[in-house]
């Protein structure tokens, strides 16, 4: 029983060292500075490039730089929002309403990420009368949210007592103590949730597809369709021409997001001492 | 004689957690200043919560009620702010609180940056070092006034908490059981410490350690289930106590 | 910053998310009506057709529901023989070890790569085992999705189950012990009963995951709009067929693919709803 056991459980980790491996294998060998430096290169230009058995020029810039830009609007809007609602459930947990935001708040959480971007379509492409970076990173953000409410409010909760009524006790109000005793003490828990947050959403790419959509060169407005390395990997793959830039896109993003899980699970635990 | 104001009063004081049991049942008595009383009695008796009670600290708790007066300097405290009320009450807890994420010397002035109150270096340097000295921790710390002060030892720590107190002048320190969570030598340094302090500010302190009250008080209250059975000398207590339940308790009988 | 000020701007902030719930059922509902109105609700939930002729359209959800709950059954059945495994060699045998945290730590991983890749890999490495073994001609299809699909959620019911494993009070199973069980009856009589419904649950959630699982199955399944008659058939799932057409749909097309997506979070949130109300229950036992 035990061998079964061991056995069927070391299966379990092939299939992370398997993908790891084959990106690793099929797509270090297109990293280089121009990959992250340049756009997407057009069919014709890749097309000209594979007849001439040449490596594809151009690479992911326009993705790297979309990616930032999306991500970078999702978090400074979620961040500060999840935080206050995490404290707003950890200070009111016996309340009817909190139960419900608690609540509603796992129903979030459980959205397909496919409906998230059909809804920011409805809300946000359709009175824009357009894509663009807002779109998704309404999209992501959304999807940020209930795992930093989350992370905050367990933070919060997890505190002894003694920190918030020694706070009180010397006078403070209920917002001073928050401000300068519960939330600093928390600051490890909520850090590490938002870094897994940021995990998780940055490889999404059902809900970036009809809300950033893509664009094909770097882009700086927010108002206009955007790139993203998840959906460039999405596309190359569905663009026979492309199909060769896949793998060191796949690499550059596999690397990042485990690092960044590798990262949050490293602080949790140093943390938590 | 001169009558003077006790600095604390409680005037049938009650406290219920809910509509049919009370924990503290009509208590009264009167504070001296610049003494230390110790309440005593055994788990259960209500000494925390009458405690507790001076400092507000069941407000936060919305299904706790308090009737009855308790008077501070003559007003009584359940008619005014908590957050007032809290500025003249200092209160030490059971387990050594400082802030994690302060350095000693913010722990120190946390009272002042919990009010809001903006105080320059200079006035701010002149208060540490002075409840830092009040607390005999002064030389022990002056060097390391910037780190956190999560890695002082835990009598260390409570002096911190004590000095933090006392950074705010309060009228009365409030202390629930403040040595039970620390060893012997850390006990006696803090004991000698409110022995100290008792000339400067009055002194109200929980104790289940019978030695301790006899060591430290002048003056001891006596609880049993909710109600104050005895309150006097603690000398006098201790030697011809005048209650059957307090002698009970004192010899070992009830506790 | 004063209390008043304080407890409404928490609340405001709190506000967003019945906003964004109201937000996301009122889109749905709205812009689903028109396919239901058309179609009629039953009618549309059991019609297989998906035809976009001028004039003459028709669309029916039941071939990408079918293909929705056919891939997360499937993905079920899979991880089950290798999910159960890590959260007992993590919970129970080896807890606590510094192997065990290992492999919390690699399953862990294993639940932040993200699904597009897994597609790929699913796509270029799967794919050609499976068309080689000879079970299907063109490698994509249910099985390969329900595959991948099965990976992809084993770390979620690992972890899960694991939790509830070591939450099994150790007196219990010392007693069990002592009147001479072994290790494996512990496991059997002791651990599974306990901490049963804590599994059972985790499955569920695990469930609901694989439910909206969208570009891994986008890419595996075949892409083929009909009922999959059997496990080596392609087809489509709600989420997928959703990724593949919505970007050119309008009318009552994209009507109707918003009313799947409407079915689709529909029977998430349910799964989803039911899962967290078992693991509540079963932490607070």
């Amino acid at each position: 029983m035990l061998w079964t056991i061991c056995i069927f459980a070391t299966l379990t980790a092939v299939p992370l060292f398997a993908i790891l491996g084959e990106v690793l294998l099929r797509g270090y060998n297109q990293l280089s500075w121009s990959f992250f430096t340049e756009p997407t290169p057009t069919a014709y230009k890749a097309m000209k490039a594979i007849e001439a058995g040449e490596r594809i020029p151009g690479g992911i810039a326009n993705g790297i730089v979309g990616t930032m830009i999306i991500l970078s609007m999702a978090v400074v809007v979620a961040v500060p929002l999840g935080i206050l609602c995490g404290t707003f459930l950890a200070e009111n947990s016996k309340k009817r309403f909190a139960k419900v935001v608690s609540y509603l708040t796992d129903l979030v959480q459980g959205i397909p990420s496919v409906i998230i971007g059909i809804i920011t379509y409805i809300w946000v492409v359709v009175p824009m009368r357009g894509y663009s970076a807002i779109a998704g990173s309404v999209a992501l953000c959304i999807m940020m949210l209930p795992l930093i409410i989350r992370s905050t409010e367990e933070t919060l909760k997890i505190l002894p007592v003694s920190l918030k009524e020694a706070g009180l006790a010397l006078g403070g109000n209920k917002a001073r103590v928050m401000l300068k005793v519960q939330l600093p003490a928390a600051f490890g828990g909520i850090f590490t949730g938002v870094l897994l947050a940021i995990s998780r959403v940055i490889g999404e790419t059902a809900p970036l597809m009809f809300t950033a959509l893509g664009c094909s060169f770097i882009r700086w407005s927010i108002t206009k369709p955007i790139s993203a390395v998840p959906l460039l990997i999405w596309e190359f793959f569905n663009d026979p021409n492309l199909q060769e830039l896949v793998w060191g896109a796949s690499l550059f993003l596999l690397i990042f997001v485990l690092s960044l899980n590798l990262l949050a699970k490293y602080l949790a635990k140093k943390w938590n001492q | 004689m001169e009558s003077v104001t006790p600095i604390l009063e409680f005037k049938k004081t009650c406290v219920s957690y809910t509509k049919q049991t009370m924990a503290v049942k009509y208590v009264s008595a009167a504070i001296e200043r610049n003494t230390i009383t110790a309440i005593m009695g055994p788990s259960g008796c209500g000494k925390s919560t009458l405690l507790r009670a001076v400092n507000l600290m069941h407000s936060l708790y919305p299904n706790i009620r308090v009737d009855g007066e308790i008077l501070l300097n003559g007003e009584n405290i359940l008619s005014m702010e908590p957050i007032e009320v809290r500025r003249r009450v200092g209160m030490v807890f059971q387990r050594p609180a400082p802030f994690p994420t302060m350095s000693i010397y913010d722990n120190v002035l946390a009272g002042f940056a919990l009010n809001g109150i903006h105080l320059s270096k200079s006035k701010k340097d002149e208060i540490v070092e002075s409840n830092l000295r009040n607390v005999a921790l002064w030389n022990e710390v002056k060097d390391v006034l910037n780190k956190k002060g999560t890695f002082l030892s835990g009598g260390q720590q409570q002096r911190l908490c004590v000095a933090r107190a006392l950074a705010m002048n309060p009228d009365i320190m409030l202390m629930d059981e403040p040595t039970s969570a620390l060893d012997p030598i850390a006990t006696k340094r803090i004991e000698e410490l409110l022995l100290e302090l008792q000339k400067k500010v009055t002194i109200l302190v929980v104790t289940h350690n019978m030695g301790q009250a006899k060591r430290i008080s002048s003056r001891s209250m006596f609880m049993y289930l909710g109600e104050l059975i005895e309150y006097g000398d603690t000398e006098t207590m201790f030697s011809n106590p005048e209650h059957e339940r307090t002698k009970a308790y004192l010899i070992g009988k009830i506790g | 910053m004063n209390d008043k000020l304080y407890r409404i701007i928490l609340f405001v902030a709190a506000l967003t998310i019945p906003i964004v719930c109201g937000g996301v059922v009122y889109a749905l509902i709205t812009d689903a009506y028109d396919a239901f109105e058309h179609f009629g609700f039953f009618r549309f939930l059991t019609s297989s057709e998906w035809s976009y002729t001028e004039g003459a359209e028709q669309y029916g959800a039941l071939p990408f529901i079918t293909g929705t709950l056919l891939t997360t059954l499937l993905a079920l059945l899979f991880c089950i023989p290798f999910s159960m495994p890590v959260a007992f060699f993590v919970g129970e045998y080896f807890k606590g070890s510094r192997i065990a945290s290992v492999l919390s730590t690699v399953t862990d991983l294993l639940a932040g790569i993200p699904s597009v890749i897994y597609g790929l890999w699913g796509f270029y490495t799967l794919r050609p085992i499976i068309i080689a073994l000879d079970i299907s001609s063109q490698g994509s299809g249910i099985l390969t999705a329900s595959l991948v699909l099965a990976i992809m959620i084993v770390p979620y019911a690992a972890s899960l189950s694991a939790e509830f494993i070591k939450m099994v009070p150790n007196d219990l199973k010392e007693s069990a012990y002592s009147l001479g069980a072994t290790r494996a009856e512990v496991v059997r009589k002791i651990i599974f009963p306990v901490a049963g419904s804590g599994i059972f649950s985790s499955y569920i959630l695990a469930i609901g995951r694989a439910l909206g699982e969208t570009m891994t199955v986008t890419m595996l399944i075949g892409n083929t709009n009909n009922i999959p008659t059997s496990i080596t058939s392609t087809g489509n799932s709600m989420a997928s067929i959703i990724a593949n057409q919505f970007g050119e749909a309008d009318g009552l097309r994209l009507s109707s693919l918003i009313a799947i997506g409407l079915i689709l979070f529909l029977i998430t949130a349910v799964i989803n709803m039911i899962g967290k109300m078992m693991i509540k229950r079963a932490r607070i036992s």
